[in-house]
């Protein structure tokens, strides 16, 4: 190894193994933090790799690859496993051997994939993992006879207590040769005849057999049960939006005060002039929007991490299905959608573990209807303005309001889904079957691990959207500057006041007036940012999202009630953000789908806001 | 044994069987191969053991040591022997 720890030739090994073996733990549990995580060209799927050292100094590229049930793909992410797996992804180095990861209380399905590996003629260890789960309901396995059987090394581990880790890297130093194997090619298999032979494999080596996933049924017992499971499902998510909102409050204020303090610092170091302006409202203002999401969506997707990681999510999966269903949809959906409610960003990212390309469609196409977290301080403020502050029986009016615009963003989603089911993304679905993973306490680090990409990867994608966009909005609406002695505010002057008032008859028919229409375009690069656009634009000179005492105040004087009911129904429907078309352009691979969508939710919150419009009026409200 | 050919879904929670034949002719190529990699062929012992709440559909149902979803429309292609 020479200084720069890369060797002569650089080995490549690569984790394989069904869904659920425990290869993400046991991936982490050999590389620890050092990992990398990536995309392979042209495909959405996640490439993550670590560093791991083998015990006579080589040093090995680990990749951990999707989890899949054969060599036979049935997604993108089973795809990017085969032709990893066949050297067939450019840029890949071509494997220098296969860490077969299987579950010790399922061995017989998972040891049909490892007889495929097998057959590939690579060099092999086979990791026989949770051996701890398998002695807990009583599986003992002759871990030896496997081996003898197989032919190759088998090393008990237990990914989550660091256990086997030594003799599985002495096992792989001695199967890695200092020749490259030649690249495996697939033969023709007979899947059935190799289950059968797993079956029989299984069976001989197992030296008592024990009541298997006894501890996980019993779990069963009441989470699926018809009547506390779905009571237990709406506790758990009842409980999570609870946290997501008020756990995150006080460091989202800590943000906030943050980038406030060094926007006040700028503003006394700098001359006012377009170059503060440009730090201030373009630049800081860019971070703070994405930065300030971060506490809620970290929340979230420890509780998202958490929620997978022990098993329970396809439980929700399982008894949502059956209202997934009813819109052409199943049960996968709702991991996604339930994301969506933080950001529709990570939601449309999680969207990747949907099989079935229209149905994985159909859910990037609705997740911007769930309610994500930059509708709320548009909410907050236009329901603070015009919602009396009364109580309805034992429910507070503003709250009550603020529950039923959830609620028309979730119904809208399954009408939504229903319409495009029928239309757009017609086409028969394919059959729901989803393994159901015995229950498993989480990992603190594999929790910590999963938080910490999740993590950049909103920051990298949303943020440079978000901010870019911002700085590209924030110009619009500071040139061309007004002219000397001007009356009105700044805006209207710019470009996106000149955009806003040539929109305002299109948005006349429904209400909303000029000033409304201009803030609806730098709101176009985050939602909230709406609510600062209508503190500009109301001439409220400090463009402080903060401020928004006088804002509501400001708002209750030139908004008559039916506007501001309008407005709320155009929010639940609006057209998302410019980062949420720019992650569904980049999920689908085309500009057609964004495009649909902006279309078909700009229709959807003219009509609503239009309907709500004119009923008010209607009404005399 | 040989009055006993029943579809799956008509086993209640709790009684085992085994697979006696699955219609593979009646699922896409894809379908069928899933359905054998997550463990269901002929010979191997299943059970349902939960019916999903607002009219039992999806089930699921242990085939060997896993534990599978799947709706009704599917589980009709397979037949035991109880």
């Amino acid at each position: 190894m020479n200084a720069h720890g890369v060797q002569a030739r650089d080995l490549a090994v690569a984790l394989v193994g069904n869904p659920n073996a425990g290869k993400t733990s046991l991936f982490n549990a050999l590389t620890g933090s050092r990992q990398k995580v990536g995309n392979y060209p042209g495909v959405t799927v996640e490439r993550k790799a670590g560093r791991l050292a083998l015990p006579d100094g080589r040093v090995a590229e680990l990749i951990d690859l999707p989890g899949t049930y054969s060599l036979d793909p049935k997604s993108p992410d089973e795809a990017v496993t085969r032709d990893a797996i066949f050297g067939r992804i450019a840029g890949e180095r071509p494997l220098d051997a296969i860490i077969a990861v299987i579950d010790a209380t399922n061995l017989r399905n998972h040891l049909r994939f490892v007889l495929e590996l097998r057959a590939l003629g690579l060099p092999l260890v086979v990791a026989l993992n949770m051996v701890d789960l398998a002695a807990r309901d009583g599986i003992v396995i002759d871990a030896a006879r496997l081996a003898d059987l197989l032919g190759v090394p088998v090393v008990e581990t237990v990914a989550v207590r660091k256990r086997g880790l030594d003799t599985l890297g002495a096992a792989l130093n001695e199967q890695i040769g200092a020749e490259r194997p030649a690249a495996p090619a697939l033969q023709p298999r007979d899947l059935r005849a190799l289950q059968g032979e797993a079956r029989r494999m299984a069976a001989a080596v197992q030296t008592a057999t024990g009541a298997a996933r006894r501890w996980s049924q019993r779990v069963d017992n009441v989470v699926l049960h018809p009547v506390a499971g779905p009571l237990l499902l709406a506790a758990i998510l009842f409980f999570m939006f609870q946290a997501v909102f008020s756990w995150a409050e006080a460091p989202m204020g800590w943000i906030e005060a943050g980038v406030a303090a060094l926007q006040t610092q700028l503003a006394a170091a700098l001359p006012a002039g377009w170059l503060l302006s440009l730090l201030n409202d373009g630049v800081l203002a860019g971070v703070g929007a994405v930065v300030v999401f971060l506490p809620q969506i970290l929340i979230l997707f420890a509780f998202i991490i958490t929620l997978e990681q022990s098993g329970y999510m396809t439980r929700a999966a399982f008894l949502m299905d059956r209202l997934m269903a009813r819109v052409g949809l199943n049960g996968r959906a709702f991991i996604p959608l339930l994301s969506s409610f933080a950001c529709a960003i990570p939601g449309i990212m999680a969207t990747r573990s949907i099989d079935s390309p229209r149905d994985r469609l159909t859910t990037i196409l609705i997740a911007p209807l769930m309610t994500c977290s930059a509708r709320l301080p548009v909410y907050a403020v236009v329901i603070g303005a015009f919602i009396p502050a009364r109580d309805v029986g034992p429910f507070g009016l503003q709250g009550l309001v603020l529950f039923v615009l959830y609620l028309a963003g979730i119904l809208g989603a399954l009408v939504a889904a229903f319409a495009l089911r029928r239309t757009v993304t017609k086409g028969a679905a394919p059959p729901f079957l989803m393994e159901m993973p015995k229950y498993q306490w989480p990992a603190l680090r594999d929790i910590g691990i999963g938080l910490y990409g999740r993590a950049i990867a909103f920051l990298s994608r949303a943020g440079t959207i978000i901010m870019s966009s911002t700085i590209v909005l924030w110009a619009m609406a500071s040139w061309p500057q007004p002219p000397v002695g001007a009356v009105k505010p700044g805006i209207e002057y710019s470009l996106a006041g000149k955009l806003g008032t040539a929109l305002e008859p299109i948005f006349a028919p429904i209400g909303f007036n000029k000033e409304i229409a201009i803030a609806l375009v730098p709101g176009m690069a985050a939602r909230e940012v709406a609510v600062s656009a209508l503190g500009t634009v109301y001439a409220l000179q400090d463009v402080d999202e903060e401020n928004t005492g006088g804002l509501i105040e400001q708002l209750r004087a030139a908004w008559p009630l039916p506007t501001a009911l309008a407005f709320l129904a155009w929010f639940v429907f609006a057209p998302q953000c410019l980062s949420t078309l720019a992650v569904t352009r980049r999920e689908t691979a085309s500009w057609r789908w964004p495009i649909f969508m902006f279309t078909y939710l700009f229709v959807a919150a003219y009509v609503a806001a239009g309907i709500t419009f004119h009923a008010a009026t209607a009404l005399g409200l | 044994m040989i009055h006993s050919h029943r579809l799956i879904d008509s086993l209640v929670p709790g009684e085992v069987a085994l697979i006696a034949a699955i219609d593979r002719g009646g699922l896409a190529p894809e379908t069928a191969q899933r359905l054998c990699e997550l463990g269901f062929d002929e010979g191997v012992d299943v059970e349902i053991l939960h019916r999903a709440p607002f009219g039992g559909d999806p089930l699921a149902v242990r085939v060997g040591n896993m534990v599978v979803a799947l709706r009704r429309d599917m589980a009709r292609l397979i037949e035991v022997t109880a």
